[in-house]
């Protein structure tokens, strides 16, 4: 079984073995192999491929930045999503603005190991993609599968523009696939992860798996709820959001992110603003609390929405 | 190679020299566009840096790396920019390498090795650090990158996490420091502790020079040497040169705030003008050659500058909008 962090170590194998253009470079990635061992063996597979970097995210961005510009393609790993705040101008104000700029694109892929793990308290827990997706110039991945972990980080090696590749670190390790596959729906496209007629729930990452088990007791009580799983939270799919809120008239959004103009409220701003007819009740939102991430785990198991949460809300919105 | 670095000649100091004139020109005219309202955002002068910057651009060849800073008017041309788009980024021509997305002293042209600072101090030396490590990468040797900052940008986080990722990978990197002893209107007093910024070069463990930022061949024979050592694997180089800043941070600040003790001291001295007096004093070229030069890039600049005001602005209805290279990864808004 390939668990979700092998997909992510494998995708990394994969650009290294057929680009030469690509090297990795982060802390501790080197011969330790990363804090969570999504590097490991490989600087002994790829000598002089994968750097050790100091504890110095706006370097390490910044060094990342200039070897792009030269046509490179560096996958630069952030420890935690958490500290990519320490290298934000770097991505925010270079990265994201050199191709409007000067034409020049700049590929390249910072991993952020992001999301809540019980333990992880407020500084190794946070969910950026928001906070990433509101600046131009950049693409937002957020994989909520073993599948989609493998090709997206493979694809996002790819693209000529800069990619914040926010992989879930409560994925890591519980989530598995018996292989991977070769080929997979373009990014920017989001996946209809269960189908259903009586309300829409749109997700990414780890809430996408909270979001099935809730669907699942919610079809023990008659009810079926479709599910939008985003892959990609910019480029944000409206038209698959659309066209499954066309199909039930029910829209339910769900984030780990903390609620203030995350990704729940740009889909419901997107869908009543161009699907407000196709709306039977008002959207409804589960985001996290809005406070820092808690550390301790009955804290942090009510700070975050769960299958339970989700499916009471999805009670309120089909009874509305 | 040799071992050190060749002595600067007189045709070297006169070629900085006329670099160095023609920045001052050019500057003048650009704060006399600024007076007439006719530049699009702000200007900022390197006066009085000239010397530091011509030696930083001089010294480096075709198919290195160089990502000035505010006051570099100078050593940009020296590196190959050109009044023209010079004037054309100032007055926000179409044709201008930013193309009116981004003005003044944000120019550049990447895929020249000549790169487009931001405004973030500090921020351009892990890029052209990066951009150095590329060039290990592809195996390419003899390439070095060079970079301008001034004494608040020190302080930066940037700068020391940029500077000490460099030492580490021991990078052709030269880092030249123009210590003009104001960051905007903050006092090297209020900016750092240290005797003097050359002692951090031992902290991050990288060589260091020092330079004197009013003399020309001073500044001339320290980046030669600087950048010689980075293009012999020598590692990062820290130039420090000390100077004042001879006009306030933009053309909208009058500098009230600098000390008259420091205007009146050595550290004021113009350093185009003192080295025109060393031209005259050699008798590298007459006052009516030194005229004639002046002449000629007035004629220049102000030709270029008729011709770029005529040119169109950037057409809203023209720009794609687009801040992804990817057309099929851009956001459609429906309401935008």
């Amino acid at each position: 079984m390939i668990t979700y962090l092998e997909a992510i170590r494998l995708a990394q194998q994969k650009a290294l073995a057929t680009d030469p253009r690509v090297f990795l470079y982060g802390q501790d990635i080197g011969s330790f192999g990363g804090a969570f061992k999504a590097t490991k063996n490989l600087s002994k597979e790829f000598p002089g491929r994968v750097f050790d970097a100091p504890l110095s995210e706006d370097a390490i961005v910044g060094m990342a930045i200039g070897a792009a510009i030269e046509g490179m393609r560096p996958i630069v790993e952030m420890q935690f999503a958490d500290f990519s705040t320490c290298g934000l101008n770097q991505i925010v104000n270079h990265a994201a603005t050199l191709y409007y700029r000067t034409g020049v694109p700049c590929p390249i892929v910072v991993r952020l190991p992001s999301g809540g793990t019980s333990g992880g308290g407020p500084f190794h827990s946070q969910s950026m993609e928001a906070l990433y997706s509101h600046y131009p110039g950049l693409v937002v991945l957020t994989p909520a599968t073993v599948e989609d972990a493998y090709t997206m980080l493979f694809d996002a090696v790819g693209l000529d523009d800069p990619v914040i590749f926010c992989e879930h670190k409560f994925l890591y390790n519980h989530l598995k696939a018996d292989s991977l596959p070769e080929t997979s729906l373009p990014i920017g496209k989001a996946r209809l992860a269960r189908a259903g007629r009586d309300a829409t729930i749109v997700t990414h990452g780890a809430m996408l798996h909270e979001s099935l088990a809730a669907a699942t007791e919610l079809a023990e009580e008659g009810f079926e709820l479709e599910i939008v799983d985003l892959r990609s939270v910019k480029p944000l799919d409206t038209d698959t959001i659309l066209a499954s809120v066309a199909r039930t008239g029910r829209l339910l959004c769900v984030s780990e992110e903390w609620p203030w103009g995350g990704v729940t409220a740009e889909v419901i701003a997107r869908v009543t603003a161009e699907g407000f007819g196709l709306l039977d009740v008002a959207p409804m939102r589960v985001n996290a609390k809005d406070t820092p991430v808690p550390y301790h785990p009955d804290l942090w198991s009510v700070h975050r929405p769960t299958a339970s949460t989700i499916a009471a809300a999805a009670r309120r919105l089909l009874l509305s | 190679m040799p071992k050190t670095s060749a002595a600067v000649t007189q045709a070297d100091y006169i070629k900085a020299y006329r670099i160095m004139l023609l920045s001052r020109v050019l500057e003048e005219k650009l704060a006399s566009l600024y007076r007439a309202g006719m530049i699009k955002g702000g200007v900022f002068l390197g006066r009085g840096q000239e010397a530091l910057s011509v030696s930083v651009g001089t010294h480096l060849h075709r198919g290195d790396i160089f990502a000035p800073l505010i006051r570099d008017q100078a050593g940009r041309l020296a590196f190959g920019d050109t009044v023209l788009d010079t004037l054309r980024t100032y007055l926000g021509s179409q044709l201008g390498s930013m193309r009116g997305r981004d003005g003044n002293i944000h120019r550049g042209r990447p895929r020249d090795g000549y790169y487009a600072m931001i405004s973030h101090l500090g921020a351009m030396i892990p890029a052209v650090s990066g951009a150095l490590f590329a060039r290990r990468l592809k195996g390419e040797s003899g390439v070095v990158g060079a970079t301008c900052i001034g004494d608040g940008g020190t302080s930066t986080g940037a700068f020391h996490e940029g500077l000490n990722a460099a030492a580490v990978e021991k990078l052709p990197l030269i880092v030249v420091v123009a210590n003009n002893q104001y960051a905007y209107s903050t006092p090297n007093s209020r900016q750092y502790a240290c005797a003097d910024l050359l002692d951090k070069a031992a902290g991050y463990g990288v060589t260091g020079h020092k330079a004197d930022g009013t003399n020309l061949l001073d500044c001339l024979q320290t980046l030669r040497r600087a950048v010689h050592n980075a293009r012999e694997g020598g590692g990062p180089q820290l130039v420090v040169a000390d100077l004042l800043r001879l006009v306030g941070h933009g053309e909208h600040d009058d500098g009230q705030y600098v000390d008259p003790k420091l205007k009146a001291s050595a550290l004021g001295g113009d350093c185009l003008a003192l080295a025109e007096r060393h031209i005259l004093d050699q008798a590298w070229a007459t006052a009516q050659e030194h005229a004639e030069w002046r002449r000629e890039v007035e004629m220049e600049v102000n030709s270029t500058a008729d011709r770029v005001r005529r040119e169109p602005a950037p057409d809203p209805e023209e720009d794609d909008w687009a801040a992804l290279s990817c057309p099929e990864y851009r956001e459609h808004y429906a309401t935008s």
